[in-house]
């Protein structure tokens, strides 16, 4: 039984899940901003849009204020992670810690700071942050998990049926690698595009047949991505190019996130996105020539910040 | 056609010659005022005071012995579909950036004449234009629709005498292809990036980029039998010296960070269609093309 709930990171994604989860969990909160962590304790958490729902939340930036849990989510962005998993180096003794980061490598990095047992989880769910204490719910696409190296299958089934008696959508792979790929693939080609041209995910992104069409490019990256899955001995996941033509068709356009950081010269999450992808490929053998330049063209969109 | 900065250096210094007279078109109303009212006026690597006769109006123009063409690529076509009532016995030459230029000219004009410039400059305001760099111009004929050799020396010769070198060669798509394959292997690596040349330059990742962009060029030119008079390589190396172009940005990126339109569709996406006609396979420069384009709608 999962009675216990920390969400590490209460960004977009882990405030759906805090609000969601505090419904069926006793549920925790690190936060990396103290003031973050007041306001949640003061306000709770307010969840529009596909939900509406008001959480109260015991929230805390001190790692060392954290109750022993069931479950951890860590939901902080990539760049963060290493950070913060040392940051829980020697607490949560009875947790299983689940990854939610975009790419590759975030269990490997959980890993390095603890031995508890692992889950890999990819969303695709969405939200627009109004405030610290207001998430706005905006697609309500799943989040799959999967055990990672030795962890028990049914720990990722009791996970999933928790996430989906808490109103969001989940499900349990037994293999997540496939997803984990697919997504990967998406990723790194849809927000690397984004990140580049300005553009929000939208109907570019599907038109192939206009003779220079974004599409072509679109599909060119993830047949490359594909073949570096296939070298790397994945089974064949949902079809990234199927997943991005069915969001370009859903009306509404969303921003990606490496977009959203490139406007606000942030640090992006190209490593554990573009860069994943790349090494994989050098590591397979596989020629990615457009990948291996949109990589070298966002990290080099970073480096005129300053 | 076209008096914007490269325009200007032409106008103003063939104006300086006894037995030419310069007329110059371009869209600009206010430049047009100014450059009648007061001459047009370059500083910088030359002072110079031209007396030409600028115009908003085509029907304007009186018959031409040649034409200097320095639109923007884009407007290549609008420009001489507007005016070759007035080169209708004339050669015409494209100074402008990039491939492709040439067919547009030859749509409308029998005698065109291939070429390729290097002095820069930027108007100040209306009138008045920076001369930035001095640097030579090549002309020759354009193969499937040539001017004559003696009417291109002729126009070379003008330039030369009014303080433009131009030399009057053979086969001018040497200089061309060296041009184009160095602006399309840096300027959209700018323009994606933000990154001055010489930060492009130092990076290594993007550093390949550019010569992956240089490589697929070459292969474009060479499928045509066109030797290279220099090397973009070394020459993209030169010009990332810090006492040289280390902190320039590239045009294009000039263009994105004022949301202009870019010259894309006559670099990277020129050495495309080069490159398909030939059957020469251009992937990257494919993908620049797509991604700067890209970067163009999402202004809209």
């Amino acid at each position: 039984m999962i009675e216990s709930v920390c969400v590490v990171g209460a960004g977009t994604i882990g405030s759906l899940f805090a609000g969601h989860l505090a419904q069926v969990a006793d549920l925790s909160v690190l936060t990396r901003r103290k003031e973050h962590a007041d306001a949640l304790c003061e306000h709770g958490l307010r969840i529009s849009g596909r939900s509406e729902l008001h959480a109260r939340v015991s929230a805390t930036n001190d790692p060392r204020e954290l109750p022993d849990v069931d479950l951890a989510i860590v939901a902080c962005k990539g760049t963060d992670l290493d950070d913060v998993a040392s940051s829980l180096s020697g607490r949560l003794p009875g947790a299983t810690v689940m990854t939610v980061q975009n790419g590759l490598g975030a269990e490997e990095i959980v890993q390095r700071h603890g031995d508890w047992p692992l889950l890999s989880a990819i969303t695709f769910m969405s939200g627009t942050r109004h405030s610290d204490t207001e998430v706005e719910y905006v697609l309500d696409t799943p989040t799959w998990l999967g055990p990672y190296e030795a962890a028990p299958c049914e720990r990722a089934e009791e996970v999933a049926a928790l996430i989906v008696s808490s109103g969001l959508k989940a499900e349990a792979f037994a293999d997540l690698r496939p997803a984990q790929w697919s997504k990967l693939i998406f990723n790194a080609t849809v927000n690397g595009v984004a990140a580049l041209t300005g553009l929000p995910h939208d109907r570019h992104f599907a038109a192939e047949n206009e003779g220079d069409g974004l599409g072509r490019l679109v599909r060119r990256l993830m047949d490359e991505g594909k073949a570096v899955a296939a070298a790397a001995g994945i089974p064949p996941g949902e079809d990234p190019w199927e997943m991005n033509v069915h969001a370009t068709q859903r009306g509404s356009t969303h921003r990606p996130s490496m977009l959203e950081d490139v406007e606000a010269h942030r640090p992006t999450e190209v490593e554990s996105i573009n860069g994943a992808l790349v090494r994989e490929a050098e590591r397979t053998g596989v020629p990615v020539l457009l990948q291996r330049a949109l990589y070298a063209l966002v990290r080099g969109k970073e480096a005129s910040y300053s | 056609m076209g008096c914007g900065a490269v325009g200007s250096l032409f106008a103003a210094n063939l104006a300086q010659l006894e037995d030419v007279e310069v007329w110059a078109y371009d869209l600009s109303q206010p430049h047009v005022d100014a450059i009648n009212a007061k001459g047009l006026m370059l500083t910088g690597a030359g002072e110079v005071a031209g007396q030409v006769r600028a115009t908003t109006d085509p029907a304007a123009l009186p018959a031409c012995d040649f034409g200097i063409v320095a639109t923007k690529a884009m407007h290549t076509e609008n420009a001489i579909a507007a005016t070759a009532h007035a080169f209708s016995d004339a050669a015409v030459a494209s100074v402008q950036n990039g491939v492709g230029n040439e067919e547009v000219l030859a749509r409308h004009v029998t005698r065109v004449i291939r070429g390729t410039t290097f002095p820069a400059g930027k108007i100040l305001e209306p009138g008045v234009v920076q001369w930035d760099v001095k640097g030579d111009t090549t002309l020759g004929p354009f193969e499937p629709s040539p001017a004559p050799t003696d009417e291109i020396e002729r126009l070379a010769d003008a330039c030369t005498r009014s303080g433009m070198p131009a030399a009057a060669v053979a086969d001018a798509r040497p200089a061309q292809w060296r041009k184009v394959i160095f602006n399309a292997a840096t300027n959209p690596v700018g323009a994606l990036t933000g990154l001055t040349h010489g930060r492009v330059c130092e990076r290594p990742d993007l550093r390949a980029l550019v010569s992956t962009l240089v490589g697929e060029g070459k292969v474009v030119a060479a499928a045509q039998g066109i030797t290279l008079d220099a090397d973009p390589e070394e020459l993209i190396d030169h010009a990332a010296k810090p006492e040289v172009a280390y902190d320039h940005k590239a045009s294009m990126l000039q263009d994105v960070e004022a949301r202009r339109q870019t010259e894309i569709d006559f670099l990277n996406g020129g050495i495309g269609r080069f490159g398909r006609e030939l059957g020469v396979p251009t992937p990257l420069n494919d993908a620049v093309t797509q991604l700067v384009k890209a970067l163009e709608d999402s202004w809209h």
